[in-house]
């Protein structure tokens, strides 16, 4: 039922797909970290970092617009940035008084605003292109053997482990909920807001209790089978030519694309 | 040409004593906030039995299960093999006792199969291709041959039991102590539990309250209430004892 809530891997056996995931993982944090330093208003770099990622798609043989449908999610975040229209000094384009505000919309705010916009736009995409190429136990390895500390390591992979447990969980405390809330003809079920609130709040702590009980059982089955406080692993990622081809083709690309960018704008 | 023998590599972490796989005396644990859960407990398992170890809920069944292995520590002698439980033993004891508890969620904490099997010889400091070997030995002992790249949070109730029991055989445990293993299966996943605990040349020891298993598996039965051993003897007899069973909470089957 949960699978395709938080599960994003696609099955594939493309060439992205048998990429190390460790290569995977660099060449994402180097193209979002290449997105972000992109000046504004650098419609052309901008485009071909887009042009980037179709082309990875296509590689990945996801279908063209696979990263974009999926991004649309992401969205709504960006629209933080909205302050940023208000914020800058630049040439007035409207203005508008809401209650006690007096806000103005300048130039170099709505330029900005949209850049930022496409710049999380497309670096969201890059992140959905790695999880769904990559399987996440390959990605948890990929993070360990990129020297990210262990014990980081150990908390995202308990949390992906028991994301699906936890929201089990909550769908049962739910449903209990849900059988329980009758009423009667002629009459208003439902009960006041506070109340609703002290059994929601009630349901947190539940939640949290359980959750805090069942940590110490995984503790003691941890215990129960040697765990001495770090944990061990097998698994070994060797770097093929192809690995290394990948990432310095990144690392010129980007660089092409920055010095676009900061020459012609 | 003299034949050579090398030194023999002792397959186990723990030597018998006696034949004894573990010795209990006079164990008793009460909790912090004074509950006594254990009382003056007596238990001798010898190799090779399979004992069932029965009592309502509360008795200390699964406290005593705690004591086993160390993660709880109670006042009184506990000895698997020769080897009597203190800080410098807790790792061989923990290595020789297998541990599966209740509800595999908690026992199957890996993204995937084959790291949760390959858990317990990892952190015993075995070599790669031994840890490897010992994984493929314990899924095919349980029947998952192949489920090594799966993912847990994907397998049925059934083949979470069986992957759970395998993440301690590959420890090659001397003594298997089981948590309800039969709780929340299915008739066919209980009856295929039923044929593996059948066929694991092991030494057993299972708490349950599911009174047909013990009928059918375990030639010795010991009743747990309220913290204290009330009885400890064969199955057969114990369970035409209604007087005692039913003063337990228990039922024939």
């Amino acid at each position: 039922m949960h699978d395709s809530v938080f599960d994003r891997y696609r099955v594939g056996e493309s060439r992205v797909h048998r990429m190390s995931p460790s290569v995977k993982v660099l060449v994402t944090v180097l193209l979002i970290l290449s997105n972000a330093l992109l000046p504004d208003g650098a419609w052309l770099a901008l485009g071909l970092s887009w042009l980037l990622i179709l082309t990875l798609n296509l590689l990945a043989r996801l279908g063209w617009a696979f990263t974009l449908r999926r991004s649309f999610i992401a969205l709504p975040f960006a629209l933080a940035a909205v302050t940023a229209i208000f914020s800058l000094p630049g040439k007035t384009l409207t203005t508008w008084d809401i209650g006690p505000w007096h806000l103005v919309a300048t130039d170099v705010g709505l330029l900005r605003f949209i850049s930022i916009v496409i710049r999380s736009w497309l670096s969201v995409q890059v992140a959905i292109l790695l999880v769904a190429t990559t399987q996440f136990p390959d990605l948890l390895h990929a993070l360990e053997h990129l020297r990210l500390p262990r014990s980081l390591v150990t908390v995202i992979a308990f949390l992906y482990r028991y994301m699906f447990v936890l929201t089990d969980e909550v769908m049962r405390l739910l449903r209990a909920r849900q059988s329980r809330s009758a009423s009667l003809p002629g009459q208003r079920g439902g009960g006041t807001l506070s109340w609703r609130a002290r059994t929601a709040g009630s349901m947190i702590g539940q939640l949290f209790l359980r959750s805090y009980e069942r940590s110490d059982r995984i503790y003691h089955a941890m215990l129960s089978r040697g765990y001495q406080g770090h944990m061990r692993t097998l698994n070994r990622h060797e770097m093929l030519s192809s690995d290394w081809f990948i990432l310095a083709f990144t690392a010129l690309t980007i660089f092409i694309l920055q010095t676009l960018a900061h020459i012609i704008g | 040409m003299p034949i050579t023998h090398k030194t023999p590599v002792s397959k186990t972490a723990v030597n018998l004593v006696d034949g004894k796989v573990l010795t209990v005396e006079n164990l008793t644990f009460s909790y912090p906030d004074g509950y006594v859960a254990l009382h003056e407990i007596d238990l001798a398992l010898s190799a090779g039995e399979k004992v069932a170890l029965v009592g309502p809920n509360g008795a200390g069944k699964s406290t005593l299960m705690l004591h086993l292995n160390g993660i709880l520590n109670g006042a009184g002698e506990l000895r698997v093999g020769g080897l009597p439980l203190n800080k410098k033993n807790i790792a061989l004891i923990r290595a020789a006792v297998g541990l599966v508890f209740q509800n595999p969620d908690d026992q199957l904490f890996s993204p995937t199969v084959f790291e949760d099997v390959a858990f317990g010889p990892l952190h015993m400091g075995l070599p790669e291709d031994e840890v490897r070997t010992r994984v493929e030995e314990a899924l095919a002992q349980v029947g998952m041959s192949g489920f090594g790249e799966r993912l847990s949070h994907h397998l049925s109730m059934g083949q979470k039991k069986r992957i759970s029991i395998a993440t301690v055989l590959s420890m090659r445990p001397q003594l298997l102590v089981l948590d309800e293993p039969s709780a929340g299966l299915d008739p066919r996943a209980r009856r295929s539990l039923i044929n593996l605990l059948r066929d694991l040349p092991i030494t057993m020891l299972v708490s349950t309250h599911d009174m047909a298993l013990v009928r059918e598996l375990f030639p010795r039965m010991v009743i747990m209430d309220e913290g204290r051993v009330v009885a400890d003897g064969e199955t057969t007899i114990l369970l035409n004892d209604e007087v005692l069973l039913e003063k337990h909470g228990l039922e024939k089957p």
